[in-house]
């Protein structure tokens, strides 16, 4: 290959990922995720826990998953995540939820229907509920759930209710007594109501709950973080402007110290930062607080390789090479420089992606992508930046590169 | 300029500020926050300004003031700091101080059991040691042992002089600190194998006159210009989101301020002293 087509090759590499960047990131406000910590949201850690006739084994686990996984469907927010993490726990994130501490109580409570005899014995459980609404009752309009059962389950129901005729059969939630009632006659068709609500939208609730299923363990709440969304609104306007000033003043920094490569180092910046949220689009990765610092100290590192090629150039342009052997040079032997300084860096950031979990894991993330794209513009695309500028040999002189021989 | 020349000025310096903050550190310890040690953290903001005493009264009906810290934030806000609660309680409390105060909005709610502290402590120092072991290996390989140690010491420096800063101005210890800790580790051996990539270099072309000690202080020097633009082009976003970025990440960029200046420090004035010192003992037994 001549140089040209090397050049050639370079040139249509970025130009390549550039597109692609921008494919990604359109249109720009829906392309990025933004963590809860940003737009607001609920996201709870839970835990399953050993009962005493039940241990906590993968099969109650992805029984319980699933369990939340409807509970959470019902909810109807825009994208809610359910996720195993480790032996017993699950996370489920749950953003711009109106009401966190009532989706909360939705999704950990174990809504267990029981219907009970007067000796107290389970007649029968809530997995039997095919439907359950929540409505008002005709006669005194008291919020009501209305059940339909499964077949199997309505046999069952008419068999306990002609069993139980003028006595009561009561219809307890998680062991708390909801209702009461004598049964007149047996029921055919597994058809009922329930009263007992406090209001209509304990009833929905319940209703929520029964339709979803019961959990086959209790869970318990680890964590919860919520952040409301005036919170998180406040939080992504703060940062965007700190980010931009941030940037500003670096490439005025740049300009200052190094002139034109300086502007060289300017332009790479832009098109490192598309580049950067290019990926994190791509890979659909969630865009956090921590996340944003992440970035930012990628940013810094950015600036560092150019830092680090252009003070190499100075020193080989002042041991007396010509320019355009001094700028090659400059890149050649910056290269192993920047190579070794970033890898142990990303060894690092690797490592906190791996052991790390939540902030720290979204912060390794991005810090990992931003080294990797920094390295990608500094030695690639600013060298072909200089490279298009030397050519045009209109700026052979070395004040605008701020270079000196002294 | 002779930097390594002076390099015992430079350690004692060094060795002084980490003993004001193991000092701290002993004494008073670190102010560990929910995520180490489990607890709440409520945070509401209202329309006009609220005393903490009006929301110590409504904890004080759920016997909770003895075990909470409430704390005015900015103009109208309200951190309420208190123990584990249970959700059912959690509720019942965001919804009194709803009822008391109507204009109330709740901005934040953390809730953390003690579990998720211990889990994450072990998790970060599980971390940070498979960090020191995979960069000791890749200096070994790249470079020759003791310029690992060397490295490994400026950021163990680098470590304690965060931790320590943050006993003495008592500011919290939560998770972002241990995210700020791993970025200083990653910035400043990125800033010290810049140096050590120069002393390399200077080493394979020295002639026989120049001492080992000749060719760092060489190295060090030659590298200063981008030591310091470096830092620079890096404090200016860190300075930029301490100042404007909101409170929620102000503990973040602080740690991360310190332990850049730390890290460039140790990078300059440690990393390479202490392989210079390394090399002259092992010459001077041999």
């Amino acid at each position: 290959m001549t140089w040209k087509q090397k050049r050639m090759l370079r040139l249509a590499s970025v130009l390549i990922i550039l597109v692609l960047s921008a494919y990604f990131l359109y249109p720009l406000n829906e392309s990025i995720n933004l963590g809860l910590d940003l737009q607001g949201g609920t996201q709870v850690t839970l835990e399953a826990q050993d009962t005493e006739d039940i241990r906590v084994d993968d099969d109650a686990m992805r029984r319980s998953m699933s369990v939340i996984q409807n509970r959470v469907d019902e909810m109807g927010l825009a994208e809610p995540i359910v996720q195993r993490e480790g032996e017993r726990r699950i996370i489920v994130a749950l953003p711009g939820v109106e009401d966190p501490n009532q989706a909360i109580e939705t999704i950990g409570r174990t809504a267990q229907l029981q219907f009970k005899n007067e000796e107290g014995e389970v007649l029968m459980t809530g997995e039997y509920l095919s439907d359950a609404r929540a409505g008002h009752e005709a006669q005194f309009n008291r919020p009501i759930i209305s059940f339909e059962m499964t077949g199997e389950g309505g046999r069952r129901f008419a068999e306990i209710t002609r069993q139980n005729i003028g006595r009561r059969i009561g219809i307890y939630l998680d062991e708390e007594l909801l209702t009461n009632p004598v049964v007149n006659e047996e029921i055919p068709g597994g058809e009922g109501q329930i009263t007992g609500f406090e209001s209509i939208e304990e009833a929905q609730q319940t209703a929520l709950m029964l339709r979803a299923g019961a959990l086959p363990v209790p869970i318990e709440i680890i964590e919860n973080r919520t952040v409301g969304p005036t919170l998180g609104a406040t939080a992504i306007d703060q940062s965007v402007r700190a980010a931009l000033i941030g940037l500003s003043l670096i490439v005025l920094f740049m300009i200052f110290s190094y002139k034109l490569l300086g502007l060289v180092a300017a332009i790479s910046l832009i098109i490192y930062s598309i580049i950067v949220l290019g990926i994190l689009a791509g890979l659909n990765a969630t865009l956090t607080l921590p996340g944003i610092g992440g970035l930012l100290l990628s940013i810094g590192m950015a600036v560092d390789a150019n830092v680090i090629i252009f003070e190499r150039i100075k020193y080989e342009y002042r041991a007396g090479k010509r320019l355009k052997t001094a700028v090659n040079t400059g890149f050649k032997r910056a290269f192993k420089t920047i190579l070794d300084s970033n890898v142990t860096t990303l060894i690092t950031a690797a490592i906190l992606a791996y052991f790390g979990t939540g902030i720290i894991r979204g912060f390794a993330i991005t810090l990992s992508i931003g080294i990797i794209a920094s390295m990608f513009t500094a030695i690639i695309v600013a060298k072909l930046i200089m490279d298009l500028v030397l050519d045009t040999k209109l700026v052979d002189n070395e004040k605008i590169f701020a270079l000196s021989r002294r | 300029m002779d930097i390594i020349g002076k390099r015992k000025i430079w350690m004692s310096i060094s060795t002084v500020l980490i003993i004001i903050g193991l000092i701290s550190l002993l004494t008073q310890g670190l102010n560990l926050g929910i995520d180490f040690i489990g607890g709440t953290i409520i945070e509401f903001g209202f329309e006009d300004r609220v005393e903490t005493r009006e929301i110590n009264e409504i904890l004080a009906e759920f016997y909770l003031e003895e075990r909470s810290v409430v704390q005015q934030v900015e103009d109208s806000g309200i951190l309420i700091r208190t123990d584990e609660l249970e959700h059912e309680e959690l509720t019942n409390l965001q919804n009194r101080v709803q009822e008391e105060f109507p204009t109330a909005t709740m901005l934040r709610t953390d809730v953390v059991g003690p579990t998720i502290g211990q889990e994450l402590s072990r998790g970060a120092l599980l971390a940070l040691l498979v960090a020191a072991i995979a960069i000791v290996i890749y200096i070994s390989v790249r470079f020759e042992f003791k310029f690992a140690m060397a490295a490994i010491i400026a950021l163990l420096h680098d470590v304690l002089i965060v931790v320590g800063a943050f006993s003495i101005l008592g500011r919290q210890v939560n998770q972002p600190l241990i995210a700020a800790l791993l970025t200083i580790i990653g910035y400043s051996i990125n800033d010290t194998i810049v140096i050590f990539d120069r002393i390399r270099e200077k080493l394979n072309f020295a002639s026989r006159k120049e001492t080992f000690e000749e060719s760092a202080n060489g190295a060090v020097v030659e590298t200063l210009p981008r030591s310091i633009n470096t830092s620079i082009t890096t404090l200016l976003p860190i300075l930029a989101i301490l100042f404007l970025g909101g409170t929620t990440i102000q503990n973040f960029m602080i740690a991360l301020l310190v332990g850049m200046l730390a890290g460039t420090y140790s990078s300059i004035f440690v990393a390479s002293p202490v392989l210079v010192e390394w090399t002259n003992r092992n010459e001077a037994k041999a």
